[in-house]
């Protein structure tokens, strides 16, 4: 098995002995979406046009809970600078944890999405695009996720200052992946919308790679 | 051929040395300082007095001559901001990233006062204090980007370490400078688009356009001017605590 493989099943391997905190960002993502109602009130009209942006929004959330711990236990135990000095370059490092962060906390909150698009009534039509965008949007937000948390690594109060570097860089997924269930629901084309948030995609990979890499290895200094 | 190269490499890096840019600084401060005064004079009388009032926006077009500086300056002072992170990365020249680091406020001050008098323009003109337009949100998540980089870089014990963390950060957000310089050609936004740099002739008649260049140059040498006095005075600061270092070794 090649290094980076070894690291992201590694992870998913420390996850799953842990998997109680799997439901953790779930739980958290189905209730904020439950908060929205109790703050707008239950009109079913309201609840389908916010539907799709609140999935967003609470997916977007939940992801954030669990970046900050992304780095941190292995710059305490010490393992980040034997990873650094491992033949993997720092680069294929952070894209192996954004892996492995998207897998354990970006792909529940897609398969628990239509749960809440069935909160707010969402028809038949909508779930197929809602996923599709959560599929293409999920893993970019994982990747400037990474990122920001390679580059808050040893900050004082990084969990305050992490959201506050992701979440502009957050910003355009968020929008093309509304417009893309928006689109649909409104009985336009979701393609170009979901081709955008594909070229995001293509776009968080190598920005990831760079700025995290040099994160890490600025923290490693 | 040696030689030149060697010439002009030494002329890149003479003002690295923070004694020699002390120095450098203390020469044209007074000139910028000077400078800026007059056009800031100029541009304000120029602007509130001189120019006439538009035909459709009446006395509100005043407005644009401290917003549209300000939004050039958001830009450009993030341009900089870039250009210094990359020069601490790539180099590691030593005063880029107190440049930088000086830089931010600045830049998210402009930002501020670009939204802020933007703001102030909209609620009579479009009959609102802010619209989700293209180019609005992208200038929010500019002054969203300056916050970010200030918390960043000033989040770390070791400050060097919080500079280039911020210098990675700042080339991150590059992406957005195209986003808001296109973002009314791109999008059907209700900001207006650009009338000043079109090709050719400036949709904008002659005696608008004098106070508008004056109040930019005035607000780039008050970048200047506010760019030298904190890169000042970081400097002193460092030098102190060397100092201050130095005195607890010796006793």
């Amino acid at each position: 098995m090649s290094p980076w493989f070894a690291l992201v099943a590694r992870d998913l391997q420390l996850a799953w002995r842990q998997r109680g905190d799997l439901f953790l960002a779930v739980s958290f993502f189905l209730l904020v979406a439950a908060l929205f109602p109790f703050a707008l009130g239950p009109e079913p009209n309201l609840l389908l046009r916010i539907g799709p942006g609140v999935v967003w929004v609470a997916a977007l959330l939940a992801l954030l809970l669990s970046l900050e711990r992304l780095f941190a236990l292995e710059q305490e135990d010490g393992s980040l600078d034997l990873l650094l000095l491992s033949p993997l370059p720092a680069e294929a490092l952070v894209l192996a944890k954004a892996t492995a962060h998207w897998l354990t906390t970006g792909l529940p909150l897609v398969l628990a999405a239509p749960l809440v698009g069935l909160l707010y009534t969402l028809p038949p039509g909508g779930y197929l695009v809602l996923l599709a965008s959560l599929l293409l949007g999920t893993p970019a937000l994982s990747l400037f996720g990474a990122t920001g948390a390679a580059l808050c690594l040893g900050a004082r109060r990084g969990g305050v200052l992490l959201p506050l570097l992701v979440l502009p860089l957050a910003v355009p997924v968020l929008i093309f992946g509304t417009a893309a269930v928006d689109a649909t629901l409104a009985g336009l084309p979701a393609r170009p919308h979901l081709l955008l948030l594909g070229a995001l995609l293509l776009i968080a990979l190598p920005v990831a790679a760079v700025a995290g890499g040099a994160g890490l290895r600025q923290a490693a200094e | 051929m040696t030689d030149t190269t060697t010439a002009r490499s030494a002329n890149l890096h003479r003002l690295a040395n923070p004694g020699r840019f002390l120095r450098f600084a203390d020469r044209i401060y007074p000139w910028c300082f000077g400078t800026m005064l007059l056009a800031l004079t100029a541009g304000l009388v120029g602007a509130l007095a001189l120019s006439p009032a538009d035909y459709q926006q009446g006395q509100s077009v005043r407005i644009m001559y401290v917003h549209v500086p300000a939004a050039w300056m958001a830009l450009f002072v993030y341009l900089n901001l870039a250009l210094a992170s990359a020069s601490l990365l790539i180099w590691r020249h030593p005063l880029a990233g107190v440049a930088a680091q000086a830089s931010a406020p600045i830049g998210a001050a402009f930002t501020f006062l670009a939204l802020a008098t933007g703001s102030l323009w909209g609620k009579p003109m479009w009959g609102t204090w802010w619209v989700w337009d293209a180019r609005l949100t992208s200038v929010l998540i500019l002054f969203f980007l300056y916050l970010g980089y200030m918390a960043l870089s000033n989040a770390f014990e070791n400050e060097e370490r919080g500079r280039r963390a911020g210098a990675v950060l700042a080339l991150v957000g590059v992406v957005n400078l195209p986003i808001i310089k296109f973002s009314v050609d791109w999008w059907n936004t209700l900001h207006q688009p650009a009338s000043v740099s079109r090709i050719g002739t400036p949709a904008i008649h002659s005696s608008m356009l004098w106070p508008l260049l004056v109040m930019a140059l005035a607000f780039t040498l008050f970048y200047v001017v506010v760019l030298i006095l904190r890169m000042r005075s970081e400097l002193l600061a460092a030098r102190l605590r060397a100092l201050g270092r130095l005195a607890v070794e010796g006793r």
